[in-house]
């Protein structure tokens, strides 16, 4: 491999690093805020695309379809945590398996109800429909750019919402010891509904975001999630930094185990979460 | 102590109703004159709109022959098997010992038929394959009782080799998710590209079903082969399509691959597919009069476009049709019947096939173009391409 | 806290009743049913062990594993990988040998897993499940994702003598079930040995047990080598019976199948593993029977049942006994790491 093609390896790494962050974000947030064990998390990131297929179809403008998209995903969460996972809250994290393991089913069928078994593309707004080139042979495309660009947004909104608002001090204290913050006159339902809306909108967008380059087709959310469980439990559980490093850890190891030691590829993340465990138990960051 | 004994009562009716939903359907059962034919197929999952384009095809051929078979009438069964192998065992035993079957069609994932052959090994139960490519189906673990109306895994790549080098490819790479179906249909490109004389680069391979494909199209643009030849299917495929077109690679380094990398995804990869070359034993533009009228009459009862898998349901529709015929709907003549299904000439929208002696299509594999959003038929890349059958011993 | 009882741990007289009852019907079922239903409930009854074994881990000790069907699947395929092509494999050795693999593969990632608490030891039983699913998978010299074929079931002969053949259907049914009681027996003993006590002691409070002086770590791998060995031996069974072995035998639905079971018969009482195990099975036979969406019927149950039902189906029996008992984990945020 030479400088330039290890150059542009790094990043691809950093490229898809960044799109498991957002994709775990979401996540590592519910399940660290509220300690809700989330199965169908890849399904809000398979709903998300269809609605992305949906909506930019019907506004033919990706801006648009992005922001009513990402408006109707955190409605539904809204929805979902009001009708659902409020009353799982107290209850142990087998029943929220076995709630959300449920909830897989009642999705993938109702996509197949309202959507349809096929396998569809959604096209790549003109603006950012390009590729800059890179070697005579290779080019960079626009949107993988756009992509990581939102992501990176995402990031430090993040960061920003949970270190420097009041809405995040109100978070953390909640994560930290609900009932005295709620004592502390924090309505710790509100927050609640909120992270979790928060959550499965961040899953939405990251379909909706994803759905230009990788299509939408049934199932689509299966793999997604056990990658996204991978990057929780190396960043440790809670911590958004600790997601964006190992989200980036596991894009470094995926990009480069398929080019170096292929036979190996699909152990390689396993194998760097077991590595990460046995140094640390918690993850990398502990929250 | 009242309601210990409601539960107690509930629970005696919960295991009664339990048992005799058991042991009833066994009971219920009459012989009926009826041939018995069942289907198993992926109704829900990832393949699930091959599943009722196949039942759809199977359906057309017998309905238009008056909806019998060899004059008996049909009686129809249906299991979802959710193209999930550890069930594979399982679902085919409902079909063959709770509904006795005469005849189980299926499946379209290799890694089901594995258990279907494993049942109709077992029992004898007549098999017809309407898509799954597994070598093993009709190689190590062929069967008399057991028929393919599809392809082989390597059936198409067995003809793509040359094909490209035709074209003047003489080092191309290959990529491919890595497991079965993709190491089988490496192994027909490799057996034909170096026969014709070209020179495999390097075989990339990544999990299946990953679909980040960036990291080893960076690879392809380093080692600048002439041509890049793939096997991918489904909503990966149209995300290589796309990424491929998207790396720059599109126009620079063409690309070529098993005829599945451009079923069913044409609009979802959209002008990325355009110019890409495949090898298949189909295409929907196929310009001949069996293939115009099939066409317009599937679109007519079912109202959408048929693809290579409602072609192929069709043919296991035609195939039974010749095998129950020639026992007039005696399915359980079964030398006479295995006979009938040995020497069929099936009349399909593909063009002739016959069956080889390993129970696998003998068949033109098409040489396409992607164009406008469609596979447009450019030559014949093979005539009358048979299977090795490497390794089967029957009869 | 004052010690909790695990959920129905004490089985009502109505549970122990019903028990019997169904012991019974197991008994007599190859009578009546057909061959394909002695071979379907066979299945269950695997599947009943299966979750029993599970249930050790998860309702007795508190660690929920996600990635059960790894141990289940590594003797499947170790009893297809001695078996030769042309004839049976001897019983006796290979039922042990896999059963010791399962265990063996529970000890090595046991090692890793049980260093991890609460949703960390979901998600990380769960990964290493996924990398020998992937293992498997993509080694073709490891059968590859079509996986292998076991031509021949186990031949239990000794020196000659035969004392049953399982290949005939009812026998190995019979067989089947002598082994669901024997692992129901031996897992009820072991619940009120020391062992089982600690284990029980580590859920309800694994600091308390600690500073008590118990070596929670290795009681934890204890509870998981062992339940990987009896997933083994289920996966044994499964191997033996359906004659081909797959990776998907290893993989994410295998398990959360497993946990499915155990909390919808009711924890940490193993009748409720064998009870969710064929109520589990059955429905999804009966749901995909009645309707191509019976995922949404699948799916709808599992919320329901969790909704109102959250300490499964025995727990519905036990209710006017005593008062829901706390939660078999205590939320997270009560657990202090370390």
């Amino acid at each position: 491999m030479d400088f330039a093609t290890f150059l542009i390896q790094l990043l691809n790494s950093v490229q898809y690093g960044l799109l498991l962050f957002m994709l775990a974000a979401g996540l590592t947030l519910i399940f660290g805020i509220m300690g809700v064990v989330n199965l169908a998390h890849g399904s809000f990131y398979m709903l998300g695309a269809y609605l992305g297929y949906s909506l930019s179809a019907a506004f033919d403008n990706l801006a648009w379809a992005l922001g009513v998209g990402t408006l109707l995903a955190v409605a539904f969460g809204f929805a979902l945590e009001w009708l659902l996972f409020r009353h799982f809250y107290h209850r142990d994290h087998l029943d929220q398996v076995l709630l959300t393991f449920g909830l897989i089913y009642i999705f993938e069928e109702l996509r197949s109800i309202v959507w349809g078994d096929e396998v569809h593309g959604v096209a790549i707004p003109a603006l950012l429909d390009g590729s800059l080139p890179l070697t005579d042979t290779l080019s960079y495309p626009i949107y993988r750019l756009f992509m990581s660009g939102i992501c990176l947004v995402i990031a430090a909104g993040l960061y920003l919402l949970i270190s420097k608002t009041r809405l995040g001090m109100k978070i953390r204290a909640g994560a930290f010891n609900r009932d005295m913050a709620e004592s502390l006159g924090v309505n710790i339902k509100l927050i609640h509904a909120t992270v979790f809306a928060l959550g499965v909108g961040l899953a939405a967008v990251a379909g909706m975001v994803a759905a230009p380059v990788s299509s939408v087709y049934p199932n689509m959310g299966a793999s997604v999630l056990i990658m996204c469980f991978v990057v929780v439990v190396i960043g440790g559980i809670g911590s958004v930094r600790g997601a964006l490093i190992a989200a980036l850890l596991v894009g470094l190891v995926d990009t480069f185990g398929k080019v170096l030691l292929p036979s190996m590829a699909s152990m390689l993340v396993y194998m760097l979460m077991a590595a990460v465990l046995l140094w640390k138990p918690e993850g990398l960051f502990k929250q | 102590m009242t309601t210990r004994r409601l539960v107690l009562s509930r629970s005696a009716a919960l295991v009664g109703a339990a048992s005799s939903g058991l042991i009833l359907p066994s009971m219920v059962r009459a012989q009926s004159g009826k041939v018995r034919v069942g289907f198993m197929l992926p109704y829900t999952g990832t393949y699930a709109q091959l599943g009722v384009a196949i039942e759809n095809g199977v359906r057309m051929a017998i309905d238009q022959q008056g909806g019998k078979l060899g004059g008996r009438e049909i009686e129809w069964f249906k299991v979802d098997d959710e193209s999930e192998p550890s069930k594979g065992v399982e679902n085919a035993s409902k079909l063959v010992q709770r509904d006795k079957v005469d005849v189980l069609i299926g499946t379209v994932h290799s890694g089901v038929q594995m258990g279907i052959q494993k049942v109709a090994r077992d029992t004898g139960v007549l098999n017809l394959i309407p898509n799954a490519g597994v070598l093993a189906a009709t190689r190590s673990l062929c069967a008399p009782n057991v028929f393919r109306a599809s392809y082989t895994n390597s059936q198409p790549t067995l003809a793509l080799g040359k094909a490209m080098m035709d074209r003047g490819h003489k080092k191309a790479v290959w990529i491919s998710w890595k497991y079965a179906a993709g190491d089988e249909a490496l192994e027909g490109f490799k057996q034909s590209y170096t026969a014709a004389g070209g020179t495999i680069v390097k075989e990339l391979g990544l999990p299946f079903p990953n679909v980040e494909f960036q990291a080893l199209l960076t690879e392809i643009a380093a080692l600048k082969p002439d041509a890049v030849a793939c096997f991918f299917a489904g909503g990966g495929a149209a995300k290589f399509i796309k990424d491929y077109a998207a790396a720059g690679l599109k126009g620079k380094i063409p690309l070529y691959g098993s005829g599945f990398l451009t079923e069913g995804i044409l609009d979802a990869a959209g002008p990325a597919a355009e110019g890409i070359v495949t090898t298949m034993h189909y295409a929907d533009s196929l310009d001949t009069p069996r293939n115009k009228q099939f066409r317009l009459e599937y679109a007519k009862a079912f109202r959408s476009q048929p693809d290579v898998y409602a072609v192929q349901g069709y043919d296991t529709g035609l195939l039974l049709i010749q095998g129950a015929n020639a026992v007039k709907g005696d399915m359980s003549a079964k030398p006479a019947l295995y006979k009938a299904l040995e020497g069929a000439v099936i009349d399909s929208p593909r063009g002739k096939w016959t069956m080889s002696k390993f129970h696998n299509p003998v068949q033109d594999i098409y040489l396409r173009q992607v164009e406008n959003k469609e596979n447009k038929v450019i030559g014949v890349a093979a005539k009358a391409l048979a299977d090795s059958g490497a390794g089967c011993r029957m009869g | 806290m004052s010690a909790p009882k695990a959920h129905t741990e004490m089985l009502p007289r109505s549970v122990q009743f019903a028990l019997a009852l169904g012991l019974a019907a197991l008994l007599l079922f190859p009578v009546a049913g057909s061959d394909f239903y002695v071979q379907m409930v066979t299945r269950m009854m695997i599947m009943a062990i299966f979750a029993m074994s599970l249930d050790l881990l998860q309702g007795v000790t508190g660690l929920v594993s996600l990635g059960h069907a790894a141990y289940f699947g590594v003797a499947g395929y170790a009893l297809a990988f001695v078996t030769p092509a042309d004839a049976p494999v001897s019983l006796w050795w290979s039922l042990p040998l896999a059963v010791a693999g399962s265990g063996l593969v529970a000890l090595v990632i046991g090692f890793f897993v049980v260093r991890t608490h609460g949703i960390y030891f979901i998600m990380v039983t769960m990964a290493f499940a996924q990398m020998v699913f992937y293992l498997f998978f993509d080694n073709k010299a490891l059968g590859g994702s079509d996986g292998i074929y076991i031509n021949f079931r186990p031949d239990a002969s000794i020196f000659g003598w035969l004392p049953f053949d399982l290949e005939g259907r009812k026998t190995f049914y019979y067989v089947t079930l002598v082994l669901v009681v024997a692992v129901y027996a031996l897992l009820r003993r072991l619940l009120w040995s020391p062992l089982g006590r600690a284990l029980a002691g580590i859920r309800i409070n694994e600091h308390r047990m600690r500073a008590m002086g118990f070596g929670t770590r290795g009681y934890k791998l204890t509870a998981f080598t062992v339940a990987g060995a009896l997933a083994g031996l289920a996966g044994y069974l499964w191997g033996a019976q359906t004659g081909y072995v797959n990776p998907e035998l290893m993989g994410f639905h295998m398990s959360a199948h497993a946990i499915m079971m155990v909390i919808l018969g009711g924890m940490g009482n193993f009748a409720g593993a064998i009870v969710g195990a064929f109520v589990f099975e059955y429905l999804l036979h009966v749901f995909k029977d009645m309707t191509k969406h019976w995922q949404l019927l699948m799916g709808g149950f599992i919320v329901l049942v969790v909704v109102v039902a959250p300490r499964g189906l025995l727990g519905l029996f036990g209710q006017s006994r005593a008062p829901v008992g706390p939660t078999t984990m205590p939320p997270p945020q009560e657990r202090p790491h370390g």
